[in-house]
């Protein structure tokens, strides 16, 4: 078709109209999220082998984890994804502040939790609990199995937290984009499809907080 | 309807100028940024088959060197260490860099599109980044092999990869996690242009069967390879930081490396496979002139394939120390995963019968596909079980059977392929005679290379050793003399390719007259949108839809090209 | 966009739960369950999430596809776990009822 002059701002040339193009971006993205929902879940695979393999070490090295510092990230996470959801809403209603604000609050949520982590994670240094040759859970003693939990907790956390830093430097792309008024109530594609990932992200922590945190919660020991 | 029918140019090299007024998508645009930054998928098929061309003749050219270690029972050529690197690199190379992509890169690309009846796959630039990321890793693969190798077996085996090796086993733990996006993103781009960009009229069930074997191997790479990923990655943490997770003195586990190792190796397998038995779908319709037989049969047998082979991965593990329940769950599960292939061979030799049989070069690699395919998927079973698996597991038989299904199965899918619609892709025949001789000499060199295999391997002959007994001599020279006139098969169709890009016959619309959006409607070659413009593609008529009477005309012309 | 467009106070009720189902799970790990501590953890994950995939990823107003592809996600994971852990788990089973020395 080589007549342009009808087709809608923003339709690709191999589509045959927006709502296909729509439907099609979306769909990419579940399938994308389907893939990292296996690459999670390899980790979540080992997690789960090695608990059942040593549940008093796991228990034993996870008391060592701040439930509270845990427990604020998560609630911090799920604000998150109330005000991306909210950013979505404004992207639908054609709110071009309401984008900017969202996307903002959103950023803001996400580096609180990175702080947040930050802070764990010189804990753990300082501990000599991060894996490899100088782990010692107990002074002085090297190596044993809550290395095991910690290495994993360490390969978890890290990629989630991975993944939330791209998310947030796609963030402030959207947030030029959005002051350029790209993003109209009816082609805003990339708010609705990123949207997804964060909440994907979300979702990972949603499971990863229980498992890290609260195994060895009712001990009593922090 | 009848489709237009381009008058053929002049059979000379030089085209008469009035024959060029018809833009392909090979002479849209020149220059090397206009392939390098393209996003036409043809063009980007291209670019896939000459990069997957590459390292077939480098993976194969490391089988020559293993072959030509095992014509003597001594360990003379090699040592022991550079043995290992090759049948390493062996496996990597043609697994990763050829098998996994081959077709779904190269004809999936280029076909995907047209057989819908659309302009472009869903994500174009999508898919142009599949192959750079392709590249990327087949360089730093490369970069492996040249600054030392990896010596582990292309299964990575902890604790030895993780522990013990003393080659670049991290290099290639990033080498392969980077090649398996572009395998995930060429899966993504299929599955959602399947669902969403099929032509008015196409219903899934008047998809071709190519179609239906992409869309179940897309599935398998995009629910298998992200544990690879993970499971690489994790590899090369132990390597590094020796976190423990594989290693037994720090509590690990080597067979959780085997169980994530293979949640994604053995679909994997279908991967490789299920293209294939889509090529031989289209051909066996083709060249019987008839209608396929138990189309539904065949479609939802590749779904089949697809999820089943998901629950069967412990198949490989039977002596590696996981528990026998396991096991007997493994084994009676990998037992059911047959059916569906056996059900498409039964399927193809019904279409067959009574249909109106050519032999064609094409033809000759579906036959033989549907024999070798057999022979290896049968002696799976036999692996499939425990106790027989226990005398043969790391034998020969093993690597008879891959190579039957890999080889005898999806590289003569892949080559039937090539010669089935090269003329599609760049409007040249092929040498026909010299492509049916071709096919043979590859049939009888893989059979005199991979038969005696099997009998080593039942012999007590173990795989991966550079060295055997006395006994298995005269086995293993006949398996090297096959090795060799396989390689020259294969060089001798590559160069008759190659000439046939400038001094082939030029190629009418449909040669074969066969039917499908790709010959009915699509120009030889098409243009860069795929049809002619300003064409609506509204699909009324069922896959496969021969009639008895062009089976006969067909027959009655002698097919001339 | 065709999507449905989903009202402000529907997000803020799944808000509301969803930190309330994060203080449970805080409060019921704090108590010893024994062996229920997980399931009771898991399952109140898996509600979260649920909540999140139905109404913030707007899986409940979209087409059967995309509720497709989200469950098999899922499943093609629970595949992996629960036939990586068979292997595990009844590894001291077999060696007790049937290699006995």
């Amino acid at each position: 078709m080589s007549d342009h002059a009808h087709t809608a701002p923003g339709l690709a040339h191999h589509f045959d109209d927006l709502e296909q193009q729509h439907e099609t971006g979306t769909l990419g993205m579940w399938a994308f999220l389907v893939t990292e929902v296996l690459f999670f879940g390899g980790m979540f695979g080992a997690y789960a082998v090695y608990r059942s393999s040593y549940p008093e070490a796991f228990m034993r090295a996870s008391s060592h984890l701040n439930v509270d510092l845990g427990g604020i990230n998560t609630i911090v996470l799920i604000c998150s994804s109330l005000t991306m959801a909210l950013t979505v809403y404004a992207a639908q209603k054609g709110s071009k502040n309401g984008i900017i604000l969202g996307l903002l609050s959103t950023l803001f949520f996400g580096a609180v939790f990175l702080g947040v982590k930050v802070v764990e994670y010189h804990d753990k240094w300082v501990h000599h609990l991060i894996p490899g040759p100088n782990f010692q859970f107990t002074e002085g003693v090297y190596g044993g199995p809550e290395q095991l939990y910690f290495a994993l907790y360490f390969a978890m956390t890290g990629m989630h937290a991975f993944h939330m830093i791209i998310g947030m430097v796609i963030m402030v792309w959207m947030i030029f984009k959005a002051r350029r008024g790209d993003f109209t109530p009816g082609h805003h594609p990339l708010v609705e499809n990123f949207g997804l990932y964060w909440h994907f992200v979300d979702i990972v922590w949603i499971f990863l907080f229980p498992l890290l945190y609260l195994i060895g919660a009712h001990e009593g020991a922090h | 309807m009848k489709s237009t029918v381009l008058t053929p140019p002049a059979p000379t090299p030089h085209l008469a100028p009035e024959a060029k007024e018809r833009t392909t998508y090979l002479t849209a645009d020149y220059g090397w940024k206009s392939w390098l930054f393209t996003v036409d998928h043809k063009r980007i098929a291209v670019l896939y088959l000459i990069s997957i061309m590459t390292f077939f003749l480098i993976g194969g050219a490391f089988a020559l060197l293993m072959r030509a270690e095992l014509l003597t029972p001594k360990g003379d050529l090699f040592e022991a260490e550079t043995y290992n690197k090759l049948f390493t690199m062996h496996g990597v190379v043609m697994i990763f860099f050829f098998l996994v992509p081959s077709i779904p890169a190269v004809l999936g690309n280029f076909l995907v599109p047209i057989m819908i009846g659309t302009k472009d796959l869903a994500f174009p630039k999508i898919n142009l980044l599949s192959w750079y990321i392709y590249v990327v890793g087949g360089a730093a693969t490369l970069f492996v092999a040249i600054t030392g190798g990896v010596d582990t077996g292309w299964t990575f085996y902890a604790p030895y990869s993780s522990t013990y090796a003393n080659t670049n086993v991290a290099g290639t733990a990033i080498a392969v996690f980077i090649t398996g996006f572009s395998s995930i993103l060429t899966g993504l781009n299929f599955i959602v242009t399947i669902h969403k960009m099929r032509a008015p009229g196409m219903t899934w069930f008047k998809m071709p069967l190519f179609l239906w074997a992409q869309y179940a191997t897309s599935l398998i790479m995009i629910l298998g390879t992200p544990v690879l990923a993970i499971t690489v990655l994790l590899l090369g943490l132990e390597r590094l930081f020796h976190i423990g997770v594989f290693d037994p003195a720090l509590g690990g586990d080597p067979v959780l490396f085997q169980h994530l190792f293979w949640f994604y190796s053995h679909p994997a397998v279908y991967i490789m496979i299920l293209p294939g038995m889509g090529v031989i779908s289209e051909i066996v319709a083709c060249f019987a002139k008839k209608r396929i037989f138990g189309y539904h049969f065949i479609a939802f047998s590749s779904l089949a394939i697809a999820i089943f082979g998901f629950l069967v991965w412990g198949h490989h593990m039977f002596v590696s120390g996981q528990s026998a329940y396991a096991g007997m769950v493994f084994s009676f599960l990998t037992m059911l995963v047959a059916i569906p292939s056996a059900v498409k061979v039964f399927n193809w030799i019904a279409t067959l019968y009574k249909g109106q049989v050519s032999l064609e070069t094409p033809m000759l690699y579906a036959l033989g596909f549907i024999g070798l395919f057999t022979i290896g998927g049968v002696t799976g079973l036999f692996l499939a079980v425990m106790g027989l698996d226990r005398h043969v597991h790391d034998t020969y038989f093993v690597v008879a059977h891959f190579h039957y299904v890999m080889v005898g199965g999806m590289v003569m899918a892949f080559m039937g392929g090539m010669h089935f619609w090269w003329s599609k892709m760049f409007g040249r025949m092929y040498p026909e005679a010299m492509g049916q001789f071709a096919a043979v000499v590859i049939f009888v060199g893989f059979n005199f290379t991979f038969f005696p295999q099997f009998l080593l391997g039942y012999m007590g002959m173990p795989r991966r050793y550079h060295q055997y007994n006395e006994e298995f001599v005269i086995l293993n020279v006949l398996s090297t003399a096959g090795a060799t006139i396989l390689g020259g098969g294969f060089l001798m169709s590559i160069c008759y390719f190659i000439w046939s890009l400038k001094w082939g016959k030029p190629a009418t619309q449909n040669p074969w007259e066969a039917k499908g959006l790709e010959w009915e409607k699509a120009p030889t070659p098409p243009p860069t949108f795929n049809f002619p413009d300003g064409e609506r593609i509204v699909v009324t008529e069922d896959a496969y839809a021969y009639t008895e009477e062009e089976a006969h005309d067909h027959v009655a012309a002698g097919v001339k090209k | 966009m065709s999507e449905h467009s989903v009202s402000p106070k529907i997000y803020f009720a799944i808000f509301i739960a969803l930190c309330v189902l994060t203080g449970l799970t805080v409060w019921t790990a704090k108590h010893d369950y024994g062996a229920f501590n997980t399931p009771i953890a898991l399952s109140i994950a898996g509600l979260k999430a649920a909540l999140v995939i139905l109404w913030f990823m707007h899986v409940k107003y979209s087409s059967k596809l995309t509720q497709l592809f989200a469950f098999a996600g899922f499943f093609w994971l629970a595949i992996l776990l629960v036939f990586t852990l068979q292997d595990f788990e009844t590894r001291d089973m077999m060696n007790y009822y049937f290699f006995k020395p």
